[in-house]
């Protein structure tokens, strides 16, 4: 096979053993990562993944400001999942401030979420993984005339597009939704648009289950010799919004003591924070709640994938992309589900609460993990402190340390440079990493 | 007839104009795949230059943090017949410039951050650093805005050519 040429990429030493490889900036991923890696002798000598996105410093910027401004802030911390940090940081603020959401508020944040679920993996899916599967550089190079490429390119943007309608219309729009606000929504859905949706969503299920069984048969494959933990928000009904966190090792802890778990990692070359549990190497993401929730996916999404499930657990990271094709499915399924259901919108108005010395937590699993928020509160409602945990963050460790094992591998098994590069882009656009959310708030202190 | 060319960056910014560029592909990537040429575009695919190339329309999101973006940003005008300035932190540089407004306490906890890695004094809007053509204000950029542009720039260029 013949490797894309990439101009990214400076190859330092022309010695066949002893060389340097350096990607600037990887392609098709949320945000700006690099990698450097030093071969000498034909060994890995020093291999640095590291983040290079500028950081906003959003953990500073919400101090002193009042507590109910926050959620619609920190969406800002990234466009791609910007409706998670939205209901994470409700859910913190509202923890804070003893507010219990109503059944219906809850009920289309899990809609708002779902419609996250399917354009967000949709997006990395269709566009940054799939040029992978048919070694095309870009799905814009994708052949018209072959039509199962023609057919792929027009389910990416149908299926991308039911995602995006779903966020719209309960949410007011699918980044940074304007309706959600702390207690309840500023403004309701109308229940006939909701109900309009299922025609639509019904419309892409065939199209995901194509989807589902191409990654299914995949070829990509590693599998991680380091030992690690997965851990990921369980929830009965899959809803990446409730439950308890749960690991691979058979924890299960309340989300309030989450952070008292994660140890953060100081990565001096990085312009963000790595994570571990309890000291453990950490994933998190599809793959995660695949491993420990699969029994509460839909019952509709488990007929449909029952011969695939027992994939999970597994330690074969690329089947993070089969993970998040199946939870498209299931948000699909569910959302069905919800909406069937759905009799009226009531007319509620958004729940206040009474402001007071407080911290407050809120813990849900975005796209790409678990994400965590702490916000301390003064008497007047005022942010005194915040904490900002995110995805990318706690992967960012495993991540290296499993690039490091692809290049070793490959290196014992005398793979071209190009064969490395190529490879190793691959496996970082399977984890699915998102560098805006990573690098934009944590404290660091540096040796 | 030749397709037009243009580039989509992102600087300091949470690239949520991008995602609502990826959103309105699902209703015009057949007319947008057939009228441009994506010259740049790292959202979409490997970018296998390692100079900016000449392109007919820049877009340009997010605010400049470091002289690296200084630098990148006046090469894209340099190469670039229209400069198109995309959200808010493009157009105002808000809010990837909040810590300009920083009090000095804050401003004390992430001095570490910014010597280390060399980031600029302040963070900037692109009209401070080169000339802007045109807007497209919005946090997330205005989709009404952005669609009129797109549909004069795709009308212009066919009237022309």
């Amino acid at each position: 096979m013949t490797y894309m040429h990439d101009g990214n990429f400076d190859i330092g030493d022309i010695n066949k053993d002893t060389y340097s490889i350096k990607l600037d900036e990887i392609s098709k991923i949320e945000g700006a990562a690099s990698l450097e890696i030093k071969v000498t002798d034909g060994k890995v000598e020093d291999l640095k993944f590291s983040i290079s996105e500028w950081k906003r410093f959003y953990t500073q910027a919400i101090q002193g400001k009042p507590v109910t401004a926050i959620p619609p802030l920190v969406a800002r911390i990234c466009g791609t999942c910007s409706n998670a940090h939205l209901l994470a940081s409700l859910e913190a603020v509202e923890n804070a401030l003893s507010i219990k959401i109503s059944d219906q508020t809850l009920l289309l944040r899990k809609l708002i979420f779902h419609g996250l679920i399917i354009r967000d993996h949709a997006l990395h899916l269709y566009i940054f993984a799939l040029p992978d599967v048919f070694k095309k550089n870009s799905i814009l190079d994708f052949d018209m005339n072959d039509p199962v490429q023609h057919e792929f390119l027009d389910d990416a943007f149908a299926v991308k597009e039911v995602g995006n309608q779903l966020s719209i219309v309960v949410g007011g729009r699918s980044v940074h939704a304007p309706y959600p606000t702390v207690g309840g929504f500023l403004k309701l859905p109308k229940l006939d648009e909701i109900k309009n949706l299922v025609t639509s969503l019904k419309s892409i299920r065939p199209k995901v289950l194509k989807l589902i069984d191409l990654f299914a048969h995949s070829s990509f494959f590693h599998e991680v010799q380091a030992p690690f933990v997965f851990t990921s928000l369980v929830s009965k009904d899959f809803s990446y919004l409730e439950g308890t966190i749960q690991t691979s090792r058979g924890d299960m802890i309340n989300e309030k003591e989450f952070g008292n778990h994660l140890n953060a990692v100081v990565i001096p070359y990085s312009h963000a924070r790595g994570f571990s549990y309890d000291g453990q190497l950490m994933m998190v993401g599809a793959i995660a709640r695949l491993t420990l929730g699969k029994q509460y996916l839909n019952p509709k999404t488990i007929e449909s994938v029952k011969d695939l499930l027992p994939f999970f657990p597994t330690k074969n990271l690329f089947y993070n992309n089969l993970a998040q094709a199946i939870e498209i499915l299931h948000s699909i399924d569910q959302s069905i589900e919800i909406i069937e259901s759905l009799q009226a919108i009531q007319p509620e108005a958004p729940i206040k609460g009474a402001m007071k010395e407080s911290t407050g937590v809120g813990v849900i699993e975005a796209p790409r993990g678990t994400l965590y928020y702490k916000l301390e509160i003064d008497e007047k409602g005022v942010v005194k402190r915040g904490e900002i945990v995110v995805p990318t963050g706690q992967n960012q460790v495993i991540m290296e340390r499993a690039i490091r094992e692809i290049v070793e591998e490959l290196l014992s098994k005398n793979a071209v440079q190009e064969k490395i590069i190529y490879e190793v882009e691959k496996f970082i656009r399977a984890f699915d990493p998102c560098m805006s959310c990573a690098s934009h708030f944590l404290k660091v202190k540096w040796k | 007839m030749a397709k037009i060319r243009i580039g989509w960056f992102t600087f300091t910014c949470c690239e949520d104009s991008t995602i609502v560029f990826t959103e309105l592909l699902n209703k015009h990537y057949k007319e947008w795949f057939e009228k441009f040429e994506f010259v740049h575009a790292r959202i979409l695919q490997k970018d296998d230059s390692k100079e900016i190339q000449q392109m007919d329309f820049a877009f340009v999101e997010g605010a400049i943090s470091s002289d690296a973006q200084e630098t990148k940003l006046k090469k894209i005008r340099e190469m670039s017949t229209t400069l198109v300035a995309i959200g808010a932190c493009a157009v105002t540089g808000a809010p990837s410039n909040q810590r300009n407004f920083f009090n000095e306490m804050q401003k004390k906890e992430i001095r570490d951050v910014l010597d280390k890695f060399k980031y600029k004094d302040k963070v900037m809007k692109l009209s401070e650093v080169v000339k802007v053509d045109i807007a497209v204000p919005g946090c997330p950029m205005n989709e009404q805005i952005f669609l009129e542009l797109i549909k004069k720039v795709i009308n212009n260029t066919t009237q022309s050519s």
